[in-house]
């Protein structure tokens, strides 16, 4: 199998280590939304594979959620605090019930797609709302993890932790989405008939692409939940958080990998300096900033980046 | 007349809707390397039955063997991997993408089944390819338009092209000059026969136009209400007073006289 890197996973590098080394010089409050952006632009890459296929997920907070109570529950239990442990643990448990659903989801399109999707999300929320086990609506606090047996004084790993796992996810994707595999996504949008007489199983093709999303989202999860530093059903499993999601991946744009970084990027300083213009309003402003983007550029906020650099990845 | 073994036995072929029988105890027997011409009013069961060969609809009863192997009951993804492929009568395409990247898909998905679609897509020989394709078909000048904008005659072609990517032994194609003006229909079909012919394909289509028939089948199978009333030679098929009256629709002389 050859891998050869192209433009978009050079670009992917580049910017992985401006951020890392930028990471040294700005403040701390900017790591911190550099950690939840980066987190929460994973589970979008995961959606943006969907939406590429001409699927909408709102409700992939199940999946966040999942990975993020995942890392929760076994730290509290069991007193796991290594990264990388709870890291693989979210992707895991997210990823056998992405496999799990995903056969009774690859045969539902549009709208039944996307609510079933909050629907099972919601059911998860119910259960922990109402469960004392699960932390009911407090949640839990998590301890802050290790890596490799040491435990580092400030967030700084975590952060260079969460550029590392972004970057190797978004060049993942991206030679998935090179492969046959991963341009039959456009291919399904339009036609399945065809696919199929061409002789590949439709069905198979959104399964796999649905578990790689909830492998994605579960490690957006965790990491998110390590960020953090806690969980609550609120900011990780409500219906509001899959919304989040998908709004992400709308002022985004599906052009390239990189996208999901940039527009979660700017939805969190976005939404912090509209919190702080505006305490009771910033809703509005997060919403007019959408419906901008959705009237002058479709494409989101990369086709933007492909206007100004005049490049297609 | 011929000694070969059929390439596809179709046996006790039945389809029932309900009360509408679509397909009334089909039974043929086609051999590699004949071109038929399958002709039929509207609702006569044709496309039902090109449906039934590529696994897109499950007879209610009856057998297709292609090579010797039973197709019932096999999906369609696996009747195109077995050798089967057809095209559309509204022609299947990705209509958001360009025609080169619609032939790249189709070749892509033929050259690189299993874990080999997890290869990179793009490479030189992929578009050498796409380019060698494109030129039989005579599309090599609209290689990098978008197919939304093309009309239905290229798309048409496309369709077909695209069935025939995955080398199959037999194709199917559903109503090919439908949508195409009475000037290009004959260009449009030496096309298509001529890149046939290169890869060895026997071939069965749906054709309303007598002329196209009468000019590029060597057998004709006329279907009316879910049946075969005629398997013949074109020249005899079209002569058959049945199929003058139920296919054509000139009524033959004894209803004439009897009316």
């Amino acid at each position: 199998m050859i891998m050869a890197f192209d433009r978009t996973d050079i670009a992917v590098l580049l910017s992985c280590i401006a951020v890392i080394v930028s990471g040294l010089f700005i403040p701390d409050w900017m790591i911190n939304q550099f950690m939840f952006a980066f987190a929460r632009a994973l589970a979008v890459l995961g959606l943006m594979v969907l939406w590429r296929t001409g699927l909408v997920s709102f409700g992939h907070a199940f999946y966040f959620g999942l990975g993020a109570y995942a890392v929760a529950i076994i730290d509290n239990q069991l007193g796991v605090t290594d990264i990388f442990l709870r890291l693989i643990v979210s992707i895991v448990i997210a990823g056998i019930a992405g496999f799990l659903l995903g056969y009774v989801l690859r045969n539902y399109r549009d709208i039944f797609f996307a609510m079933l999707n909050t629907a099972i999300s919601m059911v998860l929320y119910g259960i922990i709302v109402k469960t004392e086990a699960l932390g009911s609506t407090d949640g839990f606090a998590i301890s802050l993890p290790t890596l490799f047996g040491h435990s580092p004084e400030d967030k700084y790993p975590l952060f260079v932790v969460i550029c590392i796992i972004a970057a190797a996810c978004a060049i993942g994707v991206n030679f998935y989405l090179k492969s046959t595999y991963g341009k039959l996504t456009t291919a399904i949008r339009d036609n399945e008939v065809r696919v199929e007489y061409l002789g590949f199983s439709v069905a198979h093709a959104i399964h796999v692409k649905y578990t790689i999303s909830a492998c994605l989202a579960g490690a957006a999860g965790s990491l998110m939940a390590m960020s953090l530093g806690q969980v609550d059903p609120d900011s990780m499993i409500n219906w509001t958080v899959s919304g989040e999601l998908v709004f992400i991946t709308i002022l985004s744009g599906p052009g390239s990998v990189l996208a999901p970084f940039i527009g979660s990027f700017v939805f969190e300083i976005l939404r912090t300096y509209a919190f702080e213009w505006a305490p009771q309003a910033w809703q509005a402003i997060v919403g007019g900033t959408l419906l901008t983007i959705i009237f002058f550029l479709p494409g989101g906020i990369w086709s933007l980046i492909e206007k100004i650099f005049g490049r297609k990845s | 007349m011929n000694t070969q073994n059929p390439i596809l036995e179709v046996s006790n072929l039945w389809k029932t809707f309900g009360a509408v029988v679509a397909a009334n105890d089909i039974n043929i027997d086609v051999h590699a390397g004949e071109v038929i011409g399958i002709i039929g009013a509207n609702g006569a069961g044709k496309t039902c039955f090109v449906n039934m060969v590529t696994g897109y609809l499950k007879p209610t009863s009856g057998s297709i063997k292609f090579e010797g192997q039973e197709l019932v009951g096999k999906a369609t993804r696996d009747v195109t991997i077995s050798g089967i492929s057809r095209s559309f009568q509204v022609s299947q395409v990705f209509t958001t993408m360009t025609v080169v990247e619609n032939i790249s898909i189709a070749l892509a998905i033929a050259e690189n089944r299993g874990m080999a679609a997890l290869r990179p897509m793009a490479s030189v020989a992929l578009s050498e390819k796409c380019d060698e394709v494109l030129e039989r078909y005579n599309m090599a000048s609209y290689r990098d338009q978008s197919v939304s904008v093309l009309s239905q005659g290229v798309r048409k072609l496309l369709d077909i092209a695209m069935a025939v990517i995955s080398k199959p032994r037999i194709l199917l194609l559903d109503e090919p000059t439908s949508g195409i003006s009475v000037e290009e229909k004959f260009e449009f079909m030496d096309v298509v026969m001529g890149a046939l012919r290169k890869d060895d394909v026997t071939v069965l289509f749906i054709e309303h136009d007598m002329e196209i028939i009468g000019r590029y089948v060597s057998r004709v199978l006329a279907f009316y209400q879910g049946e075969i009333i005629a398997d013949k030679p074109p020249i005899e098929a079209l002569q058959d007073p049945k199929v003058q009256e139920f296919v054509i629709g000139k009524p033959h002389k004894k209803s004439k006289t009897g009316a």
